[in-house]
């Protein structure tokens, strides 16, 4: 007795959260915790794992979240997490004192099986049914007293998203030991616990629920051959123009503000490392992080709208075939296009999708995706080196290239993707499957909490990985620092000082590994700086060539620029080919590896798709520099 | 105590008019009832995690847009399957009411 006591006043009692996919329990856990979760991972898996104080009666307790399962016999690295965490066979993860079940009420029929499973353990268990307001109107009633008669343990029926039962759910959960234990034992195996279900559920179930109508009648639009296609395309091109255009405007605005505190910075510091530390290196670096905070905040926002409203489901079942082709499914497809943004969100909006290779399979692929940090590049050298002809009426050549140039990425990441899918992640041998809720109206206070949560994670999560490495970098470029002759202007002394930094070096240190590429040094330092962010090589190649803006300066510096020794063109149309076809697949990004790093909980799968995408984009640029050289474009 | 060594999966009699069927078979709108589940593995035991089990009623709703995968009704909820999968499912047709799924 005196170890139970000791165990409730010092120890917090740990309630476990346990429930199939969709049956809408982390709703429940965030009503229960609010915005007092913490998010995390399990332990050497990349299971997302959710804790929670909760206050009870009086009593402070632990919500623990955990992984979607169908089965308490795990199949799955899910499913596999769940079992171990209520062994307390997981490090760091003390086992659950006690079980809440949570089912949705229209399918308890189905549910009744995990359950009958859960009901075989000791830990006081109590369910509870969500989704009550729904079975109500699709016309279905079901008795929960009976029901917990028949289960011999409490049963709670609630609407999670409106907060309606959730008080006689916390009176229930602040009072474990006192929960009724069930007096038999359901059967251990599966057709035998179906038919216990079944005897359950004609006890217990006094009307079906139908079919939701509204659900049925909104699918025949949704789900129709032609109009369903219609409807799918028009949802993503609006989910691509958000993300890619009315971003824009809080993407210049945070830009301006960036630029408006640093040069606030360099008025009140004295000139000198403090000031350009603070507004080159810190201000700058805070502003990589911000800056994609619009892209992260308008993306989740549709994201969850879409999936509270019930479409995200059908979206994945009507392109379902069209990914099955690469072995992908149809939840990889949004973060797919989300990339083509972005690849931050898009890896972020992975987590959709459940199975575990499929979901580490579109993260290593997104980044090939033509986000918008290559279009600085891309316009820059054609600005520069494609003539401004017309082909067809209104049709520019510099077009088509950028046009050709945005193709080609879903194309490689496609082929990508079912070589990693065909070698080293191959199916992990689970179907796909996928259920299809009914319609509901969103709550505004849910979506609202759901894409605070996303944001928040994003900026503790990722966004410290890039404020560090935005630092390091300024580092790099500013060190060791060389006295400029005093006869130089501001802009040649930047480019001189660049040159003798350690980015500006080790640009020259790789000057014989890129010039099979037909790079020199100069775009040796660019490639290096702009490790940081792809554009970053545009504003690097304006401080090199001193020149006075970004645009039209910059495009007459390298067009003219000629090698000191042989007198010949630096960018050739081969070089320039090469190094197009360079940005297309480097993973020029270490927002997007930080990104990696934290959705993957490891620094393996970042390193190795930064590996990958460096091997395609040299080979590439190497073929390309050749190919064009071969055609006469290597003068 | 084992004493069945014969792993094979027995051969369902059938009786000759309605031929052995899968899930990936029936027609949208029409409705069968689980046989089995083929094969053991990890796919299997999820079918039946999910409920796919020996006198289960499944209804066929409908495809999607590009032919596959097929939504399927079952124990109070909807499924998405590909054909793949869903060719496992042995079922014979059900014929009957569709709200009279006891068994």
């Amino acid at each position: 007795m005196s170890e139970a006591v000791t165990h409730s006043s010092a120890v917090p009692l740990r309630l476990g959260l346990i429930g199939s996919p969709n049956a809408g329990k982390t709703t429940i856990f965030n009503a229960l915790t609010g915005l007092r979760a913490r998010v995390g991972n399990f332990p050497g898996v990349t299971v997302e794992k959710r804790e929670g104080s909760v206050h009870l009666d009086g009593r402070s307790m632990v919500a623990i979240d955990l992984p979607g399962t169908y089965s308490l016999d795990p199949i799955s690295p899910d499913e596999a997490v769940v079992t171990q965490v209520l062994q307390g066979e997981m490090a760091d993860v003390p086992a659950p004192d006690a079980l809440v079940v949570v089912a949705d009420a229209c399918s308890l029929e189905r549910s009744l099986l995990l359950i009958g499973q859960v009901l075989r353990r000791s830990e006081p268990t109590c369910l509870v049914l969500t989704m009550v307001d729904e079975l109500k109107a699709r016309g279905g009633r079901i008795d929960l007293a009976r029901l917990a008669d028949a289960l011999g343990i409490p049963v709670v029926g609630v609407v999670g998203h409106r907060g309606l039962g959730l008080d006689r759910l916390r009176a229930l959960l602040g009072r474990p030991e006192g929960w009724e234990r069930p007096p038999v034992q359901p059967p251990v195996e599966a057709v035998e616990r179906a038919a216990w279900a079944e005897s359950i559920v004609e006890h217990v179930i006094h009307e079906r629920p139908e079919h939701h109508r509204i659900s049925e009648q909104i699918d025949r639009v949704v789900l129709h051959p032609v109009l369903g296609m219609l409807l799918f395309a028009t949802v993503m091109i609006t989910f691509f123009q958000l993300i890619f255009a009315w971003a824009t405007p809080a993407m210049d605005l945070i830009d301006e503000g960036i630029a408006w505190a640093a040069a606030y910075t360099r008025g009140v510091l004295p000139v000198g490392l403090l000031a350009d530390f603070v507004a080159d290196g810190l201000i700058a670096g805070v502003g990589a992080v911000l800056i994609f905070l619009p892209q992260i905040v308008l993306l989740f926002s549709l994201l969850y709208l879409l999936e509270d409203v019930g479409y995200m489901a059908r979206a994945a079942f009507v392109v379902d075939r069209a990914m099955g082709r690469v072995g992908l499914e149809g939840r990889s497809f949004v973060a797919l296009l989300s990339s083509y943004a972005c690849a931050v969100p898009g890896i972020m909006a992975t987590r959709t999708i459940p199975s575990p290779r499929d979901r580490l399979v579109t993260i290593l692929v997104a980044p090939l995706m033509t986000c918008s940090a290559r279009l600085p590049v891309y316009a820059l050298l054609i600005g520069a080196f494609v003539p401004a002809t017309k082909v067809l009426g209104p049709i520019g050549l510099q077009g088509l290239v950028l046009l050709a140039l945005y193709l080609l990425a879903p194309l490689i990441a496609m082929l990508v993707a079912g070589v990693l899918k065909r070698s080293i992640l191959q199916s992990d041998g689970l179907p796909f499957t996928l259920e299809l809720p009914s319609y509901r109206l969103p709550t505004l206070q849910l979506w609202l909490s759901q894409v605070w949560k996303s944001a928040s994670a994003f900026l503790r999560r990722a966004g410290t990985i890039i404020l560090v490495a935005s630092i390091v970098l300024w580092a790099l470029l500013t060190f060791p620092r060389a006295t400029p002759p005093p006869d130089m202007s501001p802009t040649q002394a930047a480019s001189y000082a660049l040159e003798h930094s350690v980015a500006g070096q080790a640009g020259k240190a790789i000057e014989p590994l890129i010039a099979p590429l037909g790079f020199d040094w100069k775009i040796g330092v660019g490639l290096v700086a702009s490790l940081a962010a792809r554009e970053i090589i545009v504003s690097t190649l304006a401080q090199m060539y001193a020149s006075a803006d970004e645009d039209t300066s910059l495009r007459s510096a390298i067009r003219a620029d000629t090698d000191p020794e042989t007198g010949r063109r630096v960018f050739t149309p081969a070089t320039v080919a090469a190094l197009l076809i360079f940005y297309v697949f480097a993973l020029q990004c270490t927002s997007t590896l930080a990104a990696m790093a934290r959705e993957t909980n490891s620094w393996r799968w970042p390193i190795f798709a930064f590996s990958y995408m460096l091997i395609l984009a040299y080979g590439m640029g190497f073929l390309t520099y050749r190919f064009v050289s071969a055609l006469g474009g290597g003068a | 105590m084992k004493t069945d060594f014969n792993l094979e999966p027995k051969p369902i009699s059938v009786p000759p008019p309605a031929p052995a069927q899968t899930l990936a078979d029936l027609p949208p709108g029409s409705q069968g009832i689980v046989v089995s589940v083929d094969q053991a593995g990890s796919i299997s035991r999820r079918l039946q995690d999910l409920g796919l089990l020996p006198n289960t009623p499944v209804k066929v709703l409908r495809r999607a847009p590009l032919g596959d995968p097929v939504v399927y009704e079952l124990r109070g909820y909807r499924l998405c399957l590909r054909r793949g999968d869903a060719a496992r499912v042995r079922v014979r047709p059900d014929e009957g009411d569709s709200t009279n799924s006891e068994q």
